[in-house]
């Protein structure tokens, strides 16, 4: 099947094109006028949930979610139940997504067995069967020598870490950003140094034997610096910021609303100044949602006991547009960047382009489209966005990925 | 719209509260034992104005207090507006006193039931008297009044104000037409 | 001046004349308790709930005791927290008391925010008895009803408070409450219980309970809780008490009439001297007195605010 898109704006930063299109004949002609058209948003960091608790979310609904918000690749987070740990886990999630998938699913195994920092993962096998990162998202590895050992297994097989950087000897029982938002609301705060002094040790590690480490949801002004100043010393470092980090303050829990209970917590405002100058410098490689479906009855309590994790793949983009491209921190180019073609070049997959004969993961977006956020209009099986009742604006038109049309607002 | 008429004025006042401090020694055989308590607001002045009058004829000084009745009103729940509530001042016994009661208007009598159950709450009395500077009729509650400045007989439609120096800057009595 | 809250959830969302009101009705309130039938009929009919997941028998009492002054019916309800987390929900709870037909919450919970929580989710009053770090409103109103009673104003005055700032739901209230009715505070402590940011609110802070009590027209003394497990930092308590601690030889220092306040139970010996404690310059037993007539005016407002608007 042939679809046209006609009239839009392209735009395709690895190819170096910002232009309207004008093309011949299809089956399917979709008028993209005054539209803008991109490749499908690669997302890295995404807790589908299944197995294990498909009550608060499922490959199928996520991916739905995920065509909604014009992401088109996940990278599925290893920490569902059973974790992402061994072949056979892997192979139970694949069948799933095989069966249930409505965009491209891609697995992150897990760093150590079970995700508890004990004893390294059989990181080959993972890589075997298919895993494309390593990771314990939700956890960091304590051990220096365990995670030296991994970076190093990471290695030998050709497999990414991404690492979540938290020591919770520091963050403790904090539950949101240390600072004055924390001392009036009463609450036990986490301070950067707990992020950005885990981003500095696993760089340091990684360093050491010259694996790759992808950072996960950088948050911080330091940590920010701290990639900043590795990458310019040649370690092969990335990151990924997520939404909220440019768009939400510490400032924004004044009701205790717990969709906005995030880990790493939402920074005080010289730290989003931070994000957003380090997406604009590229020292920031990609934007990636850190969706993190929690039930109702995991939320709609005290904040102290409420679960860390908001939804995202459906807002993403339109955040972004709001906070980015109206802002005029970034360019449309740039935004496709950080959003499509580095995840991909991350990953290692061809993917993140319009080029001739590329795999047709495409998305067609109304940037000026403002709509209100509505929580009956939430795919996602869990409607934890702290986004609920705002005035957004960037809606996706047409989600086409492989070809196909998945989505269409 | 409303049309005002002046039914008493500065004097007509004076003259009335004096008449009723006469009649309050008069009735009570002197002023032993006798306490004077006005109902906030303007019940709290007029009962001062009459303690002071009490004070030129018999040269004796009246015990004077002020009641809130806010509490005891039974239209808390239905208040339109919001009642503030104001400091009760009953700095002496009650127990075995001959009280007058003292509020500016007497209408439904719902103010003075209000009063009475609040006056209980502080003692007993040996009597309670009631003493009010306009009577306007339309009462609800089987409730009369033992001195009255003025009887002014009023439809419902319309209102009485009562004005006072302490309160209002004036001394005077209005019946206010509403249209 | 209009009261509209349905609720009273702190200090800091109130403005000065909401304070001011709260303060003014209190002083009305204040003389039912002197009478020889200590009640009035303003809320008969009504039901007041006592939920209480943390142990407190002085707030809970001083709650209880004002309801029934207005006439009100009190239900007490205590629960563990251990629990409540396998069981009902705080909301669930909640939306049951409402089915009860109850007119008001007060609550005591040992989570920052439960109260504006639960607020959000109920049509009925909350009154928050004390939340985790977060507020504890009553009893700031109480101590600067007891402070404006003893000096006659809070504006213009300095306040101290010292003792565990960084824990303490009590003083993040009285630093809301008395720097929106024009006192200036400071804030005494080990810098370990100095919360980050608080000088936001206009507070000053020092380490020298000395310089402080040389300036100060009143100190509310806020309880030491060496007990309390939270993985934080707590200063070794006789050290404490030698560089904090408030003695008769500190007072003597200053001013002479200056307020001493404790929101109670008091450690002797800890936080202040008994001598302090039982000395000309402690208000601590009016406060409680005073306690009083401040519950039974929010009591009073949230549901007379309840009334108008429904």
């Amino acid at each position: 099947m042939s679809i046209l898109i006609k009239n839009g704006r392209v735009v395709d930063p690895a190819n170096k094109i910002d232009a309207v299109n004008i093309q011949a004949q299809a089956a399917t002609i979709i008028d993209a006028a005054g539209k803008i058209v991109a490749s499908g948003i690669i997302d890295i960091h995404v807790h589908l949930r299944e197995p294990g608790r498909e009550d608060k979310e499922t490959v199928a609904s996520a991916t739905a979610a995920a065509a909604k918000g014009g992401v088109t690749t996940v990278l599925a987070m290893p920490n569902t139940h059973p974790a992402m740990d061994c072949e056979d886990n892997i192979k139970l999630l694949q069948g799933i997504i095989k069966k249930s998938a409505l965009v491209n699913v891609l697995i992150c195994g897990t760093l150590t067995k079970e995700r508890l920092g004990q004893e390294l993962s059989d990181i080959a096998a993972l890589k075997k069967v298919g895993a494309l990162a390593i990771s314990d998202d939700g956890c960091s590895v304590d051990s220096d020598t365990l995670m030296l050992e991994a970076f190093k297994k990471a290695k030998q097989a050709g497999l990414l870490t991404v690492c979540h950087c938290e020591d919770k000897k520091l963050s403790g029982k904090g539950v949101m950003n240390l600072g004055f938002n924390s001392t009036r609301l009463g609450l036990r705060g986490i301070s950067n140094e707990s992020e950005y002094k885990r981003v500095s040790r696993d760089i340091e590690l990684a360093a050491k034997c010259g694996a790759p480490v992808h950072i996960a949801h950088v948050s911080c002004r330091e940590s920010v610096d701290i990639i900043a100043a590795a990458k310019k010393r040649g370690v092969k470092v990335t990151c990924e910021t997520a939404p909220h980090y440019f768009a939400l303050t510490d400032e924004d829990i004044v009701d205790y609303d717990t969709n906005m209970k995030i880990n790493p917590p939402l920074r005080a405002k010289q730290d989003v100044a931070a994000i957003k100058a380090g997406l604009k410098n590229m020292v920031i490689d990609a934007i990636a949602s850190d969706h993190a479906p929690h039930t109702e009855n995991e939320k709609d309590i005290e904040f102290d006991r409420a679960e860390f994790g908001k939804i995202g793949l459906e807002s993403g983009l339109a955040i972004s547009i709001m906070e980015l491209i109206e802002k005029k921190i970034l360019s449309w180019q740039e935004l496709v960047n950080v959003l499509a073609v580095n995840p991909a070049k991350i990953l290692g997959i061809d993917k993140g382009t319009l080029s001739v004969g590329a795999q047709a993961d495409l998305i067609v977006i109304d940037a000026g489209k403002e709509f209100i956020l509505e929580k009956k209009s939430i795919v996602s099986k869990s409607k934890n966005s702290p986004f609920i009742g705002r005035r957004l604006k960037g809606l996706v038109e047409y989600t086409i990925y492989n070809g196909k049309v998945i989505y269409q607002g | 719209m409303k049309e005002k008429v002046k039914i008493l004025d500065q004097e007509g006042i004076n003259r009335a509260i004096m008449r009723i401090a006469h009649e309050i020694i008069e009735k009570n055989k002197g002023s032993v034992d006798l306490c004077i308590v006005g109902i906030r607001n303007r019940g709290v002045y007029i009962a001062q104005r009459i303690a002071a009058s009490i004070k030129q004829i018999e040269g004796v000084d009246v015990l004077t207090g002020a009641l809130d009745i806010t509490l005891y009103r039974d239209d808390l729940a239905l208040a339109s507006g919001q009642p503030l509530v104001r400091k009760t001042e009953i700095d002496f016994d009650i127990n075995d006193k001959n009280l007058v009661l003292v509020d500016d208007v007497l209408y439904t009598g719902r103010a003075i039931r209000a009063a009475l159950d609040a006056l209980i709450d502080f003692g007993r009395p040996r009597s309670i008297q009631l003493a009010v500077l306009v009577d306007r009729g339309h009462r609800e509650l089987p409730i009369r009044a033992d001195f009255v400045g003025k009887n002014i007989p009023t439809s419902k439609k319309e209102s009485v104000e009562v004005h006072l120096k302490e309160s209002d800057g004036s001394d005077e009595i209005l019946i206010l037409e509403k249209e | 001046m209009l009261w509209t809250r349905k609720d009273l959830l702190g200090l800091e969302y109130l403005t000065p004349d909401e304070l001011q009101l709260i303060l003014d009705t209190a002083e009305s309130f204040k003389e039912v308790s002197t009478r020889e039938i200590k009640k009035v009929p303003a809320l008969r009919g009504k039901t007041a709930v006592n939920l209480f997941y943390e142990p407190s028998t002085r707030t809970r009492v001083s709650f209880e005791v004002a309801a029934k002054r207005l006439s009100a019916d009190v239900i007490n309800i205590a629960t563990e927290t251990s629990s409540v987390r396998k069981g009902e929900t705080l909301i669930d709870t909640g939306k049951n008391i409402q089915a009860l037909k109850a007119d008001i919450i007060i609550m005591r919970h040992n989570c920052s925010g439960a109260a504006n929580i639960l607020a959000r989710s109920l049509d009925i009053s909350v009154v928050n008895a004390g939340d985790g770090w977060h507020e504890h409103p009553t009893q700031a109103l109480l101590d600067i009803f007891t402070l404006k009673e003893k000096l006659g104003k809070i504006s213009g005055l300095n306040v101290a408070i010292v003792g565990d700032i960084a824990h303490s739901r009590v003083a993040r209230s009285n630093i809301w409450g008395l720097t929106k009715l024009g006192a200036q505070v400071t804030l005494c402590a080990p810098e370990m219980l100095i919360p980050p940011g608080i000088e936001i609110t206009g507070a000053k802070i020092s380490n020298n309970i000395d310089e402080v009590l040389k300036n100060a027209d009143a100190v509310n003394v806020l309880r030491m809780q060496f007990e309390r497990d939270e993985g934080a930092a707590f200063p070794e308590q006789l050290d404490y008490f030698k560089k904090f601690g408030i003695t008769e030889e500190r007072l003597a220092k200053a001013k002479k009439d200056i307020v001493v306040m404790h929101p109670g139970p008091i450690n002797r010996g800890i936080e202040m001297s008994s001598g302090v404690a039982d000395g000309k310059n402690s208000v601590i037993l009016e406060q409680v007195t005073n306690g009083i007539a401040v519950r039974m005016a929010v009591l009073f407002l949230v549901s007379q605010a309840k009334e108008a608007k429904g």
